[in-house]
């Protein structure tokens, strides 16, 4: 393990992503990526008496279907890493506390499961660990009732507004494997360029995904055209365009390999997802469903995962302030 | 468009006033009726997730008149009920129509007072 550049470390014995699994809400269902689910939702409280609640048992259940699928014992998972939206991580705390594994909570907002997977790549490098577990979630429901308002009010949403994704993701991630491997990890700076509207997190978060690009290109001397894909967490349809537009000014041609989670996982047109779906499930479950299965398919051989978060909360954004944004990169190749 | 749809809303509460007027009702209780009725079938069909479809299309027409300020009430209150009665449903059911309140009942005492000085 080396660091390469100003802020990129390159694995030299690359730890495998052994597994990965995903559970998908109601909309998440219908959506085109929906065959390539664990496990999708008939509704939104999954049985439980709170979309708190749910989204708990949602994380639960995805990350004990990640250990069941892997065939390793639970006793053998070292250190898990998570976090999600809600104040606290308690999504990720109250649905993790019967697992019984070494928990580190973490918070990068949208850019959690990226994050997650760096660190556990990170972790498993050394010999302090030899499985490590990362997982995310977040919920349409909670998500709104914490950030925005009341579901059943009659108000209307912005088109650049973007739709939480309801659902959990998680990848173990192993010293020695067969990959996919995690071959390199380029952790983001905070970028603000002042946007201030929470209607539109594509616009803010799409200068510190460029910034992390752009970190990463120039750190490991690769080229947009190394990878057969590079995917954004959830910038949407407006911070697509953006970052597509950005990029190409300065000087990487992103067009051709280019796309993003939350685009992917909504049919725009169909949903009424507006600019399409957000939040920290929206990267974990397009990676540990679509993305994962195409990799191991071999129909992608190299990806860029550039997760991408805003740091804001409620509280701030009534005080006016801007958003503070961040994104990750991993590279995936088998 | 929108004001089309708040237009039917209002044309609904005149049949109702309407309707009050040919029980012979006198005008001051017609009035408080349609404003019961509307209430009530706002914050019914909020229940029912239905006024938020309506909101979606009928956008500030459903919002101005009386039916999105009962929306605005029972929208909250419905959302808040898991965090219990007192500090969930109570507390938590003016949130978005606090500020109509205070500031609507603000202004109002304001034009009251100048009304008061100058008799316009």
């Amino acid at each position: 393990m080396k660091k390469v550049g100003n802020q990129t470390i390159v694995f030299d014995i690359p730890p495998t992503v052994l597994e990965t699994a995903c559970i998908g809400g109601p909309k998440e269902a219908n959506g085109p990526l929906a065959k390539y689910f664990d496990q999708v939702l008939d509704d939104e409280f999954w049985g439980e008496a709170s979309w708190e609640k749910a989204e708990s048992k949602i994380i639960k259940e995805t990350v004990n279907r990640v250990v069941a699928k892997s065939k390793i014992s639970q006793g053998k998972i070292e250190y898990c890493f998570s976090g999600d939206l809600l104040n606290q991580c308690i999504s990720s705390g109250f649905g993790l506390r019967d697992l019984n594994v070494p928990y580190l909570g973490i918070f990068g907002a949208c850019s959690t499961f990226v994050e997650g997977m760096g660190l556990s790549a990170l972790f498993c490098n050394t010999p302090i660990a030899n499985y490590a577990l990362c997982a995310t979630s977040s919920h349409f429901c909670s998500a709104e009732k914490q950030f925005r308002f009341p579901l059943e009010l009659g108000n209307q949403r912005p088109q650049t507004s973007q739709w939480t994704v309801t659902g959990a993701g998680s990848a173990l991630v192993s010293k020695s494997g067969q990959g996919p491997f995690i071959t390199s990890f380029t952790p983001g700076k905070i970028v603000d360029m002042g946007i201030k509207d929470v209607n539109n997190m594509g616009a803010a978060m799409a200068p510190a995904a460029l910034n992390t690009l752009i970190a990463h290109f120039h750190d490991t001397g690769r080229s947009p055209s190394y990878y057969d894909g590079i995917f954004t967490g959830d910038l949407g349809y407006v911070g697509k365009d953006i970052l597509s537009e950005l990029s190409l000014k300065y000087g990487y041609n992103i067009s051709s390999n280019y796309n993003d989670c939350g685009v992917m996982i909504f049919d725009k047109s169909e949903q009424d997802t507006h600019s399409g779906g957000s939040g920290c499930a929206c990267c974990a479950t397009v990676f540990s469903g679509f993305l994962f299965n195409q990799l191991k398919q071999k129909k992608f051989k190299k990806i860029l995962l550039v997760a991408t978060g805003a740091l804001t909360n409620a509280t701030s954004a009534q005080q006016g302030e801007s958003i503070p944004s961040i994104a990750h990169a991993i590279s995936i190749e088998i | 468009m929108h004001f089309g749809y708040g237009g039917l809303i209002c044309t609904i509460g005149q049949l109702i006033w309407e309707a009050c007027k040919q029980a012979g009702l006198n005008q001051e209780i017609c009035t408080t009726i349609v404003s019961i009725c509307l209430i009530f079938i706002s914050a019914f069909l909020t229940a029912l997730n239905v006024f938020n479809r309506i909101g979606k299309f009928a956008g500030a027409g459903s919002l101005v008149p009386i039916t999105g300020f009962s929306n605005s009430i029972v929208s909250p209150a419905m959302e808040y009920k898991s965090e219990g009665y007192v500090m969930g449903v109570g507390a938590k059911m003016f949130t978005i129509a606090g500020p109509v309140l205070v500031y609507g009942i603000s202004s109002s005492i304001i034009v009251g007072i100048i009304y008061a000085m100058f008799g316009i």
